[in-house]
């Protein structure tokens, strides 16, 4: 047992209400900048849709992530070693800038500039690369809140496997249904990314698990693109370096959480420590579809086990970050309730960003009629709800709804016993048969209860602290790095020479 | 001007001028300016001609770079090989095959910096300059073995040996008397793009990634040295 520890994350979908908040915030502080402007490290998308880059999940089209071979070994889909030599020059499954979008603004001068005329000056929208009048085609959440819903989210890849009666519920007039699903970098325990770049610019931060790019290592070799199956590693246009969510590790250093979970106005996201046994990420990477929900679970490690706590002395991991390990939020989502769930398993990334799968709405699906609210059947049956089974399967369990089941029963379960415990409508007989149902106890529906509905902000972000003095120390004199801290590139960060 | 002061600028002189420029500043660039190392792709903004642009030029300048190193390094191993005329045709056919390769490339690369507003943007002056160059070079290169055939055997009893008195420290340019204006126009141009190397994006070159195919599948990098 090798333990180490990684800063993991947990989003509650129920709670997300698509307001985009949490990708302003990241915007704004992180890639405000020239050849960054299509970036967004977090962008929040409309399930069913197709996403950010257009149809990133469709790994036909991307070959993003790992697959299993026949003889069992790991390769990366895209630009494995065998192929990086031949690839290096161009690299076929590089998506454009025509995947994501072309940044643009207005051309705001033409409303003071415009010679005199018959009518009102226009601001055009100009291309923010060339400079040239822009026709858009497409931009940020261009399929926002099911916009063009016959072009994206007729086509999500997640539709794979519905009925036809299905899909066409989904999106029938009155009763069509849609839930948000934020997305950052997942800081996955076997990134492709990390094992795809050339340069060796990519890394996993030990002590954190926080994935990075080194700049000044990075030559633009462009395979973390083509690689990462979540397309969460971006190419700077401008500067020809890629780029990524860095979890904002600066603010982290300093105890502060992420900016985009910082201004969550839904209060969805949740971050904490998770130990996990590194000696056994390659074996759980290749276990197949069916298992790996499973087997990525049993690799977080119970931080109140002695042995546990032994292994970790043993690998430097602090006193102050096993505590905080075993107040982390993430942990008991994910390991103890079991009602998170990992995005796209079947990547095979090992991604450390869980998603709490969505329960609403809580209307059930029926062809003619809206369910009676009594109180045998006051919450829907699961398998009758309105985002099918099958589609958050496809989403949250490489295809196979058992994890999905659960983590929706459990949280239905929760619903009874609050609605018994507070509106009193229903019998408690029947809201404890239902928490037996799924495996869930009085307490543990209280405890769910109360991080979900009433944390509060140390409740939601148990951040460890991060000892990067004692790094700054190994590298140099703290006082020299007090003088020079915070200066960064001594010149601008500008293409080539 | 005497020929002979002349000859010993261009082919002494100036090859030591720019030896030295490339030594120095790659390795000065290297340390000051590490984040401006890059192949600087702009296969993002525009992905179609960039492969028929990119690959032949790039699979034709390092057949042709490597051919000049092999025949510079082991010049009697290349005369040994060309004993054989068969095998001197093949070698031939197959340099000139790769010069042109490596010309279809640049051509190919300027027309698609050329044709795209987007990627216009992102090409500055330095590498006009440097395609120009490249361009000149190549079309040189090719004239010579057109012109001049069998140049992999009398590079090895003419370059070889000129290259050798330069890098040995003791540069003997009488090797190059009664060579064509031509190969001449060619040596010098490869010095002067030797010299410039370092003020462009070919600097990508040096830092070609060889580690990837041995080291490990992920990289931690911990504090210390763990």
């Amino acid at each position: 047992m090798q333990v180490r520890s990684q800063v993991s994350m947990v989003f509650h979908l129920d709670k997300c209400i698509g307001c985009h908040t949490c990708s302003v915030a990241c915007k704004n502080i992180w890639t405000d900048r020239k050849g960054a402007e299509y970036m967004w490290w977090n962008n929040v998308e409309t399930k069913p849709g197709t996403g950010f880059p257009t149809k990133w999940e469709d790994q036909d089209k991307y070959k993003g992530g790992f697959e299993l071979t026949d003889n069992g070994k790991l390769n990366i889909k895209s630009t494995s070693k065998t192929k990086i030599i031949p690839n290096i020059f161009h690299n076929p499954h590089m998506p454009t800038m025509d995947d994501y979008y072309e940044p643009w603004t207005y051309d705001y001068q033409n409303l003071f500039n415009a010679p005199e005329g018959p009518v009102q000056p226009t601001a055009k929208p100009i291309s923010m690369i060339d400079g040239k009048d822009i026709d858009i085609q497409s931009g940020p959440n261009w399929d926002d809140d099911l916009g063009g819903s016959p072009i994206y989210a007729e086509n999500d890849p997640n539709l794979k496997g519905l009925t036809e009666q299905q899909k066409h519920e989904l999106s029938a007039i009155e009763r069509l249904v849609f839930f948000y699903f934020p997305r950052i970098c997942n800081h996955c325990l076997n990134p492709c990314c990390v094992a795809s770049c050339p340069s060796g610019a990519l890394y996993k931060r030990g002590e954190d698990g926080i994935v990075l790019i080194d700049q000044q290592r990075c030559r633009a070799w462009r395979s973390c693109v083509a690689a990462c199956p979540y397309k969460k590693t971006y190419f700077n246009w401008f500067t020809g370096k890629s780029e990524k969510c860095i979890l904002c590790f600066p603010r982290l250093e300093t105890g502060q959480a992420p900016a985009c979970f910082h201004s969550c106005v839904g209060r969805i996201r949740y971050l904490g420590v998770l130990l996990y046994d590194a000696d056994r990420l390659e074996e759980v990477a290749k276990l197949p579809d069916e298992e790996l929900v499973e087997g990525h679970r049993s690799l977080i490690l119970d931080p109140f086990d002695p042995q546990v706590i032994a292994e970790a002395r043993k690998n430097g991991i602090s006193e102050a970050v096993l505590e905080s390990a075993q107040n982390s939020p993430v942990y008991k989502f994910v390991k103890v309730w079991k009602i998170a769930l990992p995005p796209h398993i079947e990547y095979r990334t090992l991604p450390m960003l869980f998603y709490v799968p969505p329960m609403s709405p809580v209307q059930a699906s029926k062809p003619e009629d809206t369910i009676k609210h009594n109180s045998d059947n006051l919450f829907h049956d699961i398998d009758d709800s309105r985002v099918p089974m099958r589609f958050l399967a496809n989403l949250f369990g490489a295809g196979h709804e058992g994890g999905v089941r659960y983590a929706l029963s459990k949280q239905k379960a929760v619903r009874w016993h609050r609605r018994a415990e507070t509106v009193g409508d229903v019998d408690r007989e029947t809201a404890d048969r239902i928490l037996r149902e799924a495996n869930c106890s009085r307490e543990e529906a209280e405890a769910i209860y109360e991080l979900t509905t009433l944390c509060k902000f140390e409740d939601r972000f148990v951040i460890p602290p991060m000892h990067r003095e004692q790094a700054i120390e190994m590298m140099k004199d703290p006082y020299e790095h007090k003088k020079e801290v915070g200066f960064g590139f001594v010149s601008g960060p500008a293409r080539g020479l | 001007m005497d020929p002979r002061v002349l000859d010993q600028f261009l082919f002494i002189a100036l090859p030591y001028v720019c030896l030295f420029t490339f030594f120095l500043m790659t390795i000065y660039r290297y340390r000051t300016e590490k984040f401006s190392y890059s192949s600087l792709s702009s296969q993002f903004l525009e992905n179609k001609q960039h492969f028929w642009a990119v690959v032949p030029f790039h699979y034709g300048i390092l057949a042709v770079t490597l051919g000049h190193f092999i025949a510079f390094l082991v010049p009697r191993t290349v005369l040994a090989w060309n004993s054989h005329p068969l095998r001197l045709y093949i070698l031939e056919i197959s340099a000139l095959a790769f010069g042109l390769l490596t010309l279809i490339g640049l051509i190919s690369i300027v027309m698609r910096r050329g044709s795209f507003s987007k990627i216009r943007e992102v090409t500055t002056t330095t590498d006009w300059i440097l395609f120009a160059l490249l361009i000149v070079q190549t079309v040189f290169g090719i004239s010579i073995a057109v012109i001049y055939p069998w140049g992999s055997s009398w590079f090895a009893t003419v370059l070889s040996p000129y290259l050798w008195s330069i890098f040995l420290l003791n540069p003997d340019i009488s090797y190059l008397a009664g060579s064509p204006l031509l190969v001449r126009s060619h040596i010098v141009l490869a010095f002067l793009i030797i010299g410039f190397f370092p003020f462009t994006r070919l600097v990508h070159l040096l830092v070609v990634p060889n580690p990837y195919l041995w080291r490990k599948v992920q990289v931690v990098r911990w504090y210390g040295n763990k």
